[in-house]
């Protein structure tokens, strides 16, 4: 945790988050968490020439064919979300 | 355990490439990204060969390449987006042959990241700012600009973030002078984020937003944001702007938006255009997927424009826009060729495509025209209801087209490429080899190989002939000094001499004016037009108008050996006297007045070259019976002076002193190096130094088992030495390093540069009585490929006996069984069928496509020796296999059966199958043939299998499973479900089983006979992503993961013997488990991040009679090594230069290599060599300096880089 975190007030906090795209917070829900996961999973793949080709291969497509897939995933990589409990 | 490791075979995988003039020059070339390597090839518009200038390790991974021009600029820049989260522009300098990092500016947190830019690139085509990306929200905007002094300058980022974005990509907008605007392709995931009911995924639309960098405010604002197709995966810049001569617009700007099965031409404020992207004709193809375009080149010529996109299945397509100024009439589109899938494709000006393939070989093809006026039909935007745009949700109507073999482009030149190996095996089965060599199953789908990789350089040959009698010796010469090519060959035999001719024919000729009746010992071109004959009775001295001048040996002595350059001729006399001679300047050979005696018979002579500009050269080199080698000088003021002595441990053969340029030793100038072949086949080389003669800097290396025979030849206008023991070396200069090849060719007994019109840059050679000529066309490669095609993806292969047993499998393809049927059954149907079509090479079209879950498979028995396929049994019923394993049977008395493990229906996302087998087969006909004798349904598909104890051990999904065969069925007899993800990889010793999962890391498993149980007593703390293991002792695995690691685990020694002396096992299964998995756990004791995915690791000796090492093979194509270091003070001198060279050789992309090489956990007892081995291209002053700190010379350290490299792999 950085020591902007540590030591100031959550107008702060509010910000990073804002700026940290897929930082978690206390209040996270198991849905945020995993849609996180999974952004930055696919983000990931998509990122590393070597395991985008490992997919390919495995798969019987082509590289493109997986990037673009795997970024179209990062839309809604766990479904849609739950509903909340108060409605 | 201290490992040092070292990259033998870069990864050959292209990843992207661009083009441009880096040099600055008018000839354009193309950089490669290899992933983890920057190449510069220069493409020779004359011949269309490719050849390689640079290359260079970035330690880092880059993930994105772009190149850009100043505006009125004529060099190109390349800009690298990596993993660093820097931004770098690189300048190609073309005097030292470098990258030059021009700038190097840092906005976010190093690794691919989600929200760190780096992952796409697109430039203004002014050369005015460039965009970087990250895949979601982030994106930044510099401004290019040149300083007073024209140096290049960049600007502090601007911000276009838009948070909740995912990026598909950007591209640089053409609109001239205007504000720089680029689009991006965005979708917002927000709305879809809250929405519960699913509706706002549904209808999330994809967005093209235009954004301007305002160059008066220096801010960037969202101009434009319209939504599109929301399957579009691609942007295309069209040319836009007006000439600054003319009022003609150069195209009418905007984008190509490539969708699935469609094509849409957008800008702002202007009617869409949208053309289907036509498909093949193919009675087979699968018309339900969706098409994509996956890679594409827009390429401007003078006054028109065209496109060539390229789809899934490897299609080129030739897109046109007609337009009137800035409005679009139509857009068209047509089928141009087909070539394999590329990552990325360049047109060359100079009318070259380089396409530069995802996987396996690249090709660099000419165009032999553009498609104009041929009969392909054409699909354009106005036969379609308002441009194709009346219903954007709809698809167009399906456009067919018939693929047909090349007609457009020509092969000029193809680079072999590893990529992707995805199975190897490292074993020394070819005949006349004393190394072993690496069997690596290559290539995807159609285009696989089997690829037999042996240390050395190809040699072609162009000639051979028997000759009448077998020669001791072969030349070449020139007539003249200014001749461009040799003129005779003479061969000396033991009792004569043979001069042939060279011209329309070979042919022997008589009054050349050598002697003929007796042997020769050496053949001189001197002087500007005489030639020279060293025979044993003396020396014939051949002018120029036919008149020959004869020294004659002393009487009772005979001349034994002799060197000879343009100006001078040493011989020794078998009375071990030398004489020397030189030539004065009126083309004399003047006998020096004193002969020196040396007291031991001479067994060696070399003189070099003279050098440019000089009389003579200043030193001679003498070899005698006494195991000495001595520097004689020759300079006027000293002659025949002894100036030093070394003592060699075997007589020597040959001696060669050449001048060579090496810039691990200097940068600038050649060195001369004295090189000293032994009789015991040892070659020593070292370092003459020009000012005192001393010999420093001894290296070593053990050629082969017969005398070494050194001869210096030219090659591609080099000097380079030919060394000949039971093998030939080429020692030669490449890209301004020294390099010590094997050529893969029969030895020879002599050889000789040979210069002739066919064949200039030439070698000729003599093995027995024939007489050969030669070429070494591929300097530089250190591995030498032969291939054998395959017909499917290789899954996994393994050795026995003479053959090679391999399983192939293709997803999402109709086997050869399956498309014979359908065929079948659309002829049955009446439908007609296009044979041609069907006929097409299956190498370049590739198989008809089918739904996910089809599978094509079949099982290979391979010849590796003869290189050819023995057997090829396809499997049926949409079976695929995965594993296999030779297993000798205990209760059939050790009979050998090959299991193979299939799954019939099978899903790779979700892993399903409908049922798995394991296929039993028998040997037939000496291993030459498989019969099958049962099927067994297994309930999950089985990735891996082993022998073990006389049964057979199988990972069957999660479960690990001992068989026993039965008369119609595999028998299970003892199964562990405690596994957590599949398991793909079995090793084994003893009795215990090491395994290998997908997910969790390896676990340490036993069978307890007695019980019959398999208990799993050790894991890993960690869980790893695994993809190879190899055992390299009874304790200690070595692993390779998914994300490019590789780690050595070890179990204590003492948990291990505990474990194998409890009888039954009850001990382990009933002791505490520690953090949920087994009660032991093994420690990390190595672990290091080499960057390409491991496929295989291998424990085996190189070079004969070496240590035993760890090699492995990468999914992109590399080959490396990982070698135990052997003392602690090679661990602390290596370490220690490494620091240093960590603080003096920043990486090319800005990344740091300590965080490098531990990108996910720090390196640990691991050396990365491939930085060490940089030490050799860093400035003379920085080498000292280091050395200096380590307490050695530059020379020592050299040493024992080379040492650690040579003696482990030989390379």
């Amino acid at each position: 945790m950085s020591s902007e975190l540590r030591y100031t007030a959550n107008t702060q906090l509010e910000h990073l988050h804002a700026r940290y795209t897929g930082t978690g917070h206390a209040d996270l829900t198991k849905y945020d968490w995993l849609t996180h996961q999974h952004r930055d999973t696919l983000s990931s793949i998509v990122g590393h020439p070597t395991l985008t080709a490992y997919l390919a291969i495995a798969d019987g497509a082509c590289t493109g064919r997986v990037k673009y897939e795997m970024t179209e995933k990062m839309l809604q990589p766990c479904g849609p979300p739950p509903r909340k409990d108060d409605d | 355990m201290h490992l040092y490791n070292l990259t033998l075979q870069p990864p050959t995988a292209i990843t992207q490439a661009i083009v441009g003039n880096f040099s600055g020059v008018r000839q354009q070339e193309i950089i490669t990204s290899h992933g983890t390597r920057l190449e510069l090839l220069r493409p020779d518009p004359q011949t269309g060969k490719v050849a390689t200038i640079l290359s260079t390790d970035v330690f880092g991974s880059i993930r994105s390449l772009a190149a850009f021009r100043l505006t009125g600029g004529t060099k190109d820049y390349a800009i690298v987006g990596s993993d660093s989260g820097r931004i770098i522009i690189l300048d190609y300098d073309p005097k030292t042959s470098s990258f030059v990092k021009l700038h190097q500016e840092t906005f976010g947190k190093s690794g691919a990241r989600r929200i760190v830019p780096g992952q796409y690139l697109a430039v203004d085509p002014k050369g005015r700012s460039v965009m970087i990306s990250a895949m979601e929200k982030s994106k930044l905007v510099y401004i290019l600009n040149r300083d007073a002094a024209a140096n290049l300058t960049i600007s502090s980022p601007l911000e276009a973030h838009k948070n909740g974005a995912i990026i598909h990509h950007i591209v640089g907008l053409d609109v001239g002078f205007e504000n720089p605007t680029f689009a991006a392709l965005e979708v917002d995931y927000t709305e879809s984020d809250q929405d519960p009911t699913g509706e706002a995924f549904k209808n999330a639309e994809k967005m093209l937003t235009y954004y301007e960098l305002d160059l008066g405010l220096n801010h960037v604002v969202r101009k434009w944001s319209e939504p599109t197709d929301r399957r579009a995966n691609l942007l295309l810049q069209v040319p836009g702007g007006q000439l600054a001569s003319s009022d003609r617009f150069d195209g009418p700007s905007g984008v190509l938006v490539c969708c699935e099965d469609h094509i849409i031409y957008r800008h702002m404020d202007a009617p869409q255009h949208r053309v289907p992207i036509p498909r093949r004709k193919h009675p087979l193809d699968n018309r339900d997927r969706g098409m994509l375009i996956v890679s594409a080149v827009m390429h401007k010529m003078k006054g028109a424009f065209f496109f060539l996109v390229q789809n899934e299945d490897g299609d080129l397509f030739k897109v046109t826009i007609e337009h009137e100024d800035e409005e679009v009439k139509s857009l068209k589109i047509k089928y141009f060729d087909t070539v394999p899938v590329a990552s990325s494709l360049c047109i060359l000006k100079s009318g070259f495509l380089f396409v530069a393939s995802e996987f396996s070989n690249h090709y660099f093809y000419q165009f032999q025209k553009l498609g104009d006026d041929d009969e392909e039909p054409e699909f354009s935007s106005t036969s379609y209801r308002s441009f194709g745009m009346a219903d954007p949700t709809a698809p167009l109507p399906n456009e067919y087209f018939r693929p047909r073999p090349l007609e457009n482009l020509a092969l000029a030149d193809e680079l072999e490429s590893l990529d992707p190996i995805l199975d190897s095996k490292v074993l020394n089965i070819l005949p006349n080899s004393d190394t072993p060599q690496i069997f690596a199953a290559c290539g995807r789908g159609s285009r696989s190989s089997l690829r037999t990789l042996r240390h050395g350089l190809e040699v072609e040959e162009s000639v051979s002939s028997d000759l009448p009698g077998i020669p001791n010796a072969v030349w070449t010469t020139k007539k003249r000094e200014d001749d461009a090519y040799d003129s005779y060959i003479i061969l000396s035999f033991v009792n004569g001499t043979l001069v042939l001719s060279i011209g329309e024919t070979i042919e022997e000729v008589q009054d050349t004016g050598f002697l003929s009746s007796a042997r020769t010992l050496a053949v001189q071109q001197i002087g500007t037009d005489a030639l020279l004959q060293v025979h044993p009775e003396g020396i014939r001295h051949v002018l120029a108008n036919g008149h020959v001048t004869e020294w004659k040996s002393p009487s009772g002595k005979t001349i034994v050996n002799a060197t000879t350059n343009k100006r001078q001729v040493v011989v020794a006399l078998s009375s071990a006297e030398l004489v020397y001679f030189e030539l004065d300047l009126e083309g004399q050979l003047n006998e020096y007045q004193d002969r020196k005696a040396m007291g031991s018979t001479v067994l060696a002579l070399s003189i070099a070259e003279v050098p440019e500009g000089r009389q003579r050269t200043p030193f001679l080199a003498v070899g005698c019976e006494d195991q000495t080698v001595r520097v004689i000088s020759l300079d006027p003021e000293s002659t025949l002076e002894t100036i030093s002595l070394q003592a060699l441990t075997a007589p020597p053969s040959s001696i060669c002193i050449a001048e060579m340029l090496d810039a691990s030793i200097n940068k600038s100038q050649p060195t001369l190096f004295v090189n000293i072949g032994l009789q015991n086949g040892v070659l020593l080389r070292t370092v003459l130094d020009p000012t005192n003669g001393q010999l420093t800097d001894t290296r070593t290396r053990f050629l082969g088992t017969r005398p070494v025979k050194l001869i210096r030849v030219q090659i591609q206008r080099n000097p380079a030495i030919l060394a000949l023991s039971s093998r030939s070396w080429l020692n030669y200069t490449h890209q301004n390093l020294m390099y010590f090849t094997p050529l893969i060719f029969e030895s020879f007994d002599f050889a000789w540069s040979f210069s002739a019109e066919l064949s200039p840059e030439g070698l000729i050679g003599i093995t027995g009585s024939t007489l050969r000529i030669f070429q070494i066309p591929k300097l530089g490669t250190q591995l030498k490929q032969d291939s054998i095609p395959l017909s499917y993806t290789p899954r996994k292969f393994i050795a026995h006996g003479n053959y090679f047993y391999m399983v192939e499998g293709d997803h999402r393809v109709l086997g050869e069984d399956a498309g014979e049927k359908k065929l079948a059954e659309l002829r049955q149907q009446g439908k007609k069928i296009d044979q041609e079509v069907i006929d097409l090479p299956v190498e370049v079209f590739g198989r008809p496509k089918a739904p996910a879950g089809t599978w094509g498979s079949a099982i290979r028995v391979i010849d590796p020796v003869k290189a050819e396929t023995v057997a090829y049994i396809p499997l049926d019923s949409n079976e695929a296999a995965f594993s296999l394993a030779v297993v000798p049977f205990l209760v059939r008395g050790g009979e050998l059966h090959l299991v193979v493990g299939t799954a019939a229906d099978t899903t790779v996302s979700p892993r399903s199958c409908s049922s798995g087998f394991l296929r039993t087969y028998k040997f037939t006909d000496e291993g030459r043939g498989l019969e099958l004798l049962h099927k067994t349904e297994t309930d999950d598909v089985p990735l891996a299998l082993l022998a073990f104890q006389g049964r057979l051990v199988a990972g069957v999904g999660k479960a690990l499973r001992i068989y026993d065969i039965g008369k119609k069925k595999l028998l299970r007899k003892v199964e562990n479900k405690t596994f957590a993800s599949p398991i793909i990889t079995l090793n084994t010793q003893g009795s215990r089983i090491i395994v290998g999962e997908m997910q969790e890391s390896v676990s340490f498993v036993a069978y307890k006979a007695p019980e019959n149980r398999l208990l799993v007593f050790a894991d890993d703390s960690q869980s790893r992503w695994v993809s190879a293991v190899a055992m390299v002792d009874y304790n200690t695995v070595a692993i390779g993961d998914r994300f490019g690691n590789i780690i050595v685990n070890r179990l204590d020694t003492k948990e291990s013997d505990q474990v194998d002396e409890d009888p039954t096992g009850a001990g382990i299964l009933h002791e505490k488990g520690i953090l949920m998995g087994a009660p032991h756990k093994t420690k990390m004791v190595a672990h290091f991040h080499v960057g390409d995915l491991i496929t295989s690791i291998h424990k085996v000796a190189m070079v004969a009679g070496g240590r035993e090492i760890l090699l492995y093979t990468g999914l992109h194509g590399t080959v490396g090594i990982l070698v135990p270091f052997v003392s602690k003070e090679d661990v602390d001198f290596i370490s220690t230069l490494e620091q240093h060279l960590r603080t003096e050789q920043s990486s090319l992309v800005g990344r740091d290599q300590l965080s490098w090489r531990g990108y996910y956990t720090p390196v640990k007892a691991v050396v990365d060599g491939d930085l060490c081995e940089t030490f050799a291209r860093l400035p003379g002053s920085k080498q000292s300096a280091i050395a200096g700190e380590l307490d050695r010379t530059v020379g020592e350290v050299l040493k024992k880089l080379e040492q650690l490299r040579v003696t482990t792999s030989g390379f």
